[in-house]
This record gives C-alpha cells, sequence and structure tokens, in this order.
C-alpha cells in the first residue's frame, strides 16, 4: 500500500469535506490530484479495503435497535443464522465463541417493531432471546486509528 | 450522552423527510465521482447546497457520526474482533464507561442491562487486533483501568460473519 492510499484511509476517516468537489479537496491536502484520489479510492473498494465513503449513523438516533443474543444447539446454528439473518431489521449477526453464540444487532422504526422481530425470532426457531439495548454510549466516534505492519 | 438524549435531541432538530431520505441515499456510501453531493441532491429531490447544509446539521446533532472513508478492518488484516464485556459496579459505570471508551483501541463501548440469570454483564467494548493475543493485551489492559470495579469478564471472539450492513432505514 502507498503513501496515498494510507494516508487516505487514516486521515479520513471523518472531516470528510463537505463541499461541491470533495476529492479535489482531499487531494490539495494529500498534494496528489483530483483523478489519482477518485483512482486510489476505487481502488481499495475493489480490493475490498475500502467499504465505503460515506456517513455512519449513530446508533440508536434514527429509529430503534438492540443488541440480541441466542444460545443455538451447534447442529441448528446454519438453520438459525439464516432465519436471523432473513430479516430486514437485523443488519449485524455474528457468531461468537460462547454458550450464546449468535450475537446480532436489530434496526426497526420503533422499540415495538423491534419487539416484533424478537417475538417472530423466538416463534420460528423456539429458542430463547437475550434484549440488550443500548443505555449508554461510552465511546465517540473518531475513526479508527489504523496500525500499519 | 445517554439514548434518552439521542432520542431528544433528534426530536429537537426535527429529521424531516428529506432527510430521511438523505441518510438512505448516503449511508450505503457516496460516490467515487468529481461532485458525490450532486448524486445525492438528485437522488432525494434537493439542491446540493441544501443536501449539504443539513449532512452538517445531521453531524452536529450526533445522528450522522461521522462521515469519511469507512475501512474494511477484517480485509487490512484486523481478523480477531473481540468483544470484551464486563461486570462492573453499576455506582462506578459511568465514570469508568467514559475512561474505557476514550482508549484509542475501542471501537465501541455501551453501557447494556444484565438479564439476569443468563448474564452478568453489564459493560460491552469491542477490541481488534491482528490476531488474537493483540486482543487480548487490549482486555488485559481495560482490565487494569477497572481493577477492582470489575468483577467478572470474557471475551467473546466472533469466528463467522454471519451478515453485515450498514445501517437500513426502512421507507
Amino acid at each position: 500500500m502507498n503513501d496515498l492510499t494510507k494516508n487516505l484511509l487514516d486521515e479520513f476517516q471523518r472531516d470528510f469535506p463537505m463541499t461541491a468537489r470533495p476529492y479535489a479537496a482531499i487531494a490539495e491536502r494529500l498534494e496528489a490530484s483530483e483523478d489519482d484520489v477518485i483512482e486510489a479510492l476505487k481502488g481499495l473498494h475493489e480490493q475490498g479495503t475500502l467499504s465505503r465513503v460515506g456517513a455512519v449513523i449513530q446508533t440508536g438516533t434514527v429509529g430503534h435497535s438492540t443488541l440480541a443474543a441466542m444460545s443455538v444447539p451447534s447442529d441448528r446454528l446454519d438453520e438459525v443464522a439464516t432465519i436471523v439473518s432473513g430479516f430486514d431489521a437485523v443488519n449485524h449477526n455474528y457468531e461468537r465463541e460462547h454458550h450464546l453464540n449468535l450475537w446480532f444487532v436489530i434496526t426497526a422504526e420503533n422499540a415495538d417493531a423491534v419487539d416484533g422481530v424478537i417475538a417472530e425470532i423466538i416463534r420460528l426457531t423456539g429458542i430463547k432471546v437475550l434484549n440488550l439495548p443500548m443505555l449508554d454510549n461510552y465511546h465517540l466516534d473518531l475513526g479508527f486509528r489504523l496500525q500499519w505492519n | 450522552m445517554s439514548m434518552e438524549d439521542d432520542v431528544l435531541s433528534n426530536a429537537i432538530i426535527g429529521l424531516d423527510e428529506t432527510d430521511r431520505r438523505i441518510i438512505k441515499a448516503t449511508q450505503g456510501g457516496l460516490g467515487l465521482s468529481l461532485r458525490p453531493y450532486d448524486a445525492v441532491a438528485l437522488e432525494v429531490g434537493s439542491d446540493t447546497h441544501d443536501v449539504i447544509r443539513r449532512m452538517k446539521r445531521m453531524l452536529h446533532a450526533g445522528i450522522i457520526r461521522r462521515i469519511g472513508v469507512v475501512p474494511n478492518h477484517y480485509a487490512l488484516g484486523y481478523t480477531a474482533n473481540g468483544m470484551t464485556v464486563w461486570d462492573v459496579d453499576d455506582a462506578r459505570i459511568d465514570e469508568l464507561g467514559h475512561l474505557i471508551g476514550a482508549l484509542d483501541f475501542v471501537s465501541h463501548c455501551y453501557h447494556r442491562p444484565r438479564n439476569l440469570p443468563d448474564w452478568r454483564y453489564n459493560l460491552f467494548c469491542m477490541v481488534h487486533g491482528h490476531d488474537r493475543a493483540e486482543a487480548e493485551a487490549h482486555a488485559d489492559e481495560i482490565a487494569a483501568i477497572l481493577g477492582d470495579a470489575a468483577r467478572n469478564h470474557e471475551i467473546l471472539f466472533s469466528t463467522r460473519i454471519l451478515k453485515k450492513t450498514g445501517l437500513r432505514l426502512v421507507a
């Protein structure tokens, strides 16, 4: 990875220019051309190291969300995970090493809609769902400092 | 900021339909083109100046957490993703939560309810590493800060990402 791509990933996780030609503003700061910046970002995206350039929405401010956990027998994990991921309201779903082995985030318009999704998952799987909504957020998101090996 | 405060600030700035459309249009990513906000304006039926003004306002109100490049940490080699969970004295959780949330290796830090008898932990902190040992070393640093205030803790490593999309707003 060259300096331009490292700088793009490191220094623009926040404070992305809010001007009509943001990539020109970035180019000026990195002493590159606007085309170079756009091409470098496209390359990172194709490579998979850049998820996207865009807005990260604070959970809980638009709609309602919760973290949910289930303890799924290993022989049913794929089946249950497919059911859970099938809900549009589920935007993250991870298998984790624990007896509570399925962890997912549900986001919907309001608390009732979230409760409805939980009830439906319980009905479809017959397995208890723990509902662990955020009570306080202690982290101000400034991006994540990358360490280059 | 508590969830109640978030809801309050949301109500105060009063998201309208155009704001919601902008969130929907941008959460999947801004275009890698010369004038990306023009495309957003076209999609939501507004003009570029208005889109930028509204995004700045939502950023200021904390509805948009940040705008920028979103690296794929997994593809960059951060393959160990550990959810550390802590059983912290309720009387001290706010004070300690803010300390932990400010550490530069912590990407998310939340107070969540216990759910006894199934779940005893009330502080959730995500740590990342190039391998498990690196993530575990971060957990040790957190343990050192929490000291006796944490009665117990665990790290839950992810073994599979089964679904991961940006927040999706329902129309």
